[in-house]
């Protein structure tokens, strides 16, 4: 239980498993959004803010309601929601999304008018999820789970940014007519994932 | 006059669905999972069998809903009643095929915001029948395990020598030098044979994007 361990899995979420280009999360928007630095970076910023959010959600959600014997306190020590994950976790993110925008548009218009349509979509983005599914496989405790929804919102955002700018250089190159656009992103992208393999053994 | 039950019509929803709309290689939907889940072919078949489904049904679920969905919260009706499908498989797999379901791990799961599914219900489903939603629906569900199914036997050959867990490529080789490509198995390999097979079959079908 000291920092070093935290830390650890903090690089271990942004660097050697990035969520994008380790486990494909969130792949669709991140096509989608990486075609101008702006939205890339705005987008980059509303998923670490709902990710950093929503993992605590979740796991208080799983601990408190729906792992095996977490109802002790209602009295009900035999019960097992747990095929009740799914759906719960999916209503927490839209939900948290929606309080989200709501706060954001209320505390921050400036941020908001940034974001724009951005927000309400991570509802689906699948990076979310995908952070929220492994922390529950991975049994992690709350402090853990904070760090993890935080590394991976930055991993992902980092991803995102700097195919942002590769794209942005590749619009004076000349690509095959039909490589444009998802195929050769899918090509960098294969690129960088082999970059961030290097970080594979990194440890404080 | 009622429609035939494959018109024209309907034979043009399924072509659109495998291969001028393809989901993954045209409407660029999809494809975090058809990279995560390819390393061996068995995985591929079960993630394809069960996108396919979760496609078709909830088409069909939400088609005959359509008329009673107030517009401002179709996203979270649609939501719910893809996980309720996505639940029942889930539980299915952990049932029957518990290796499997252990080796997807969080995919069963992310079917959920798998775009292909909320994609099809928000273009289709909204506005058309069951009969068409459900081709729709087994198209795109199709079009999309087409794909997988040809990254799985790539990565599942080059990457491990073997077919569906048989050893494929032969004795010999291997003691003529030949090894397995462990590129194949991880990340970066997922990648580049998809962004070939985009373009392979971009160039075919005669799509380009403008930049």
């Amino acid at each position: 239980m000291d920092v070093v361990h935290y830390v650890n899995l903090a690089i271990k979420a942004i660097f050697v498993e990035n969520i994008l280009l380790a486990f494909f999360l969130g792949n669709c928007s991140y096509i989608a959004c990486s075609k101008k630095i702006e939205t890339a970076t705005g987008l980059g910023i509303a998923v670490i803010f709902v990710m950093l959010i929503c993992t605590p959600a979740c796991w208080a959600i799983k601990h408190f309601f729906l792992a095996k014997g977490a109802l002790t306190w209602a009295g009900l020590p035999n019960v097992d929601l747990s095929f009740l994950i799914f759906i719960s976790f999916i209503a927490v993110i839209a939900a948290m999304t929606q309080v989200v925008e709501m706060l954001v548009e209320k505390f921050s218009p400036a941020l908001y008018n940034a974001l724009g349509i951005f927000l309400p979509l991570i509802a689906v983005n699948c990076a979310i999820l995908g952070a929220a599914l492994f922390l529950d496989q991975r049994n992690y405790n709350l402090l853990e789970s904070i760090v993890f929804g935080l590394g991976g919102g930055i991993g992902w955002a980092l991803a995102i940014i700097s195919m942002a700018a590769i794209r942005k250089k590749l619009w004076y190159s000349n690509i095959p007519a039909p490589l444009r656009g998802l195929g050769i992103t899918m090509l960098l992208s294969g690129l960088m994932s082999m970059g961030f393999m290097c970080f594979a053994g990194i440890r404080l | 006059m009622p429609e035939a039950l494959l018109s024209k019509k309907n034979q043009k929803i399924v072509k659109d669905g495998l291969w001028d709309a393809n989901p993954i290689t045209f409407q660029i939907l999809g494809i975090c999972s058809a990279l995560a889940v390819t390393t061996q072919l068995k995985t591929a078949i079960v993630m394809s069998l069960g996108l396919t489904i979760v496609t078709s049904m909830s088409n069909v679920i939400i088609s005959l809903m359509r008329h009673f969905i107030p517009s401002s919260i179709r996203i979270i009706v649609q939501l719910t009643v893809v996980s309720a499908v996505v639940i029942s498989i889930d539980q299915v797999l952990r049932a029957y095929m518990f290796d499997v379901s252990k080796q997807l791990s969080v995919f069963v799961g992310l079917i959920i915001t798998n775009c292909i599914v909320m994609g099809r219900l928000e273009a289709f489903a909204m506005s058309n029948p069951p009969w068409k939603s459900f081709l729709d629906g087994l198209a795109n569900g199709l079009g999309y395990s087409a794909i997988l199914v040809m990254i799985g036997i790539i990565r599942e050959i080059f990457g491990a020598g073997t077919l569906l867990g048989f050893h494929v490529v032969p004795q010999w080789m291997y003691a003529h030098g030949y090894a397995n490509n462990g590129m194949m198995v991880l990340a970066p390999g997922a990648f580049f044979l998809l962004g070939i097979i985009v373009w392979i079959q971009r160039a075919i079908s005669g799509y380009a994007e403008s930049a």
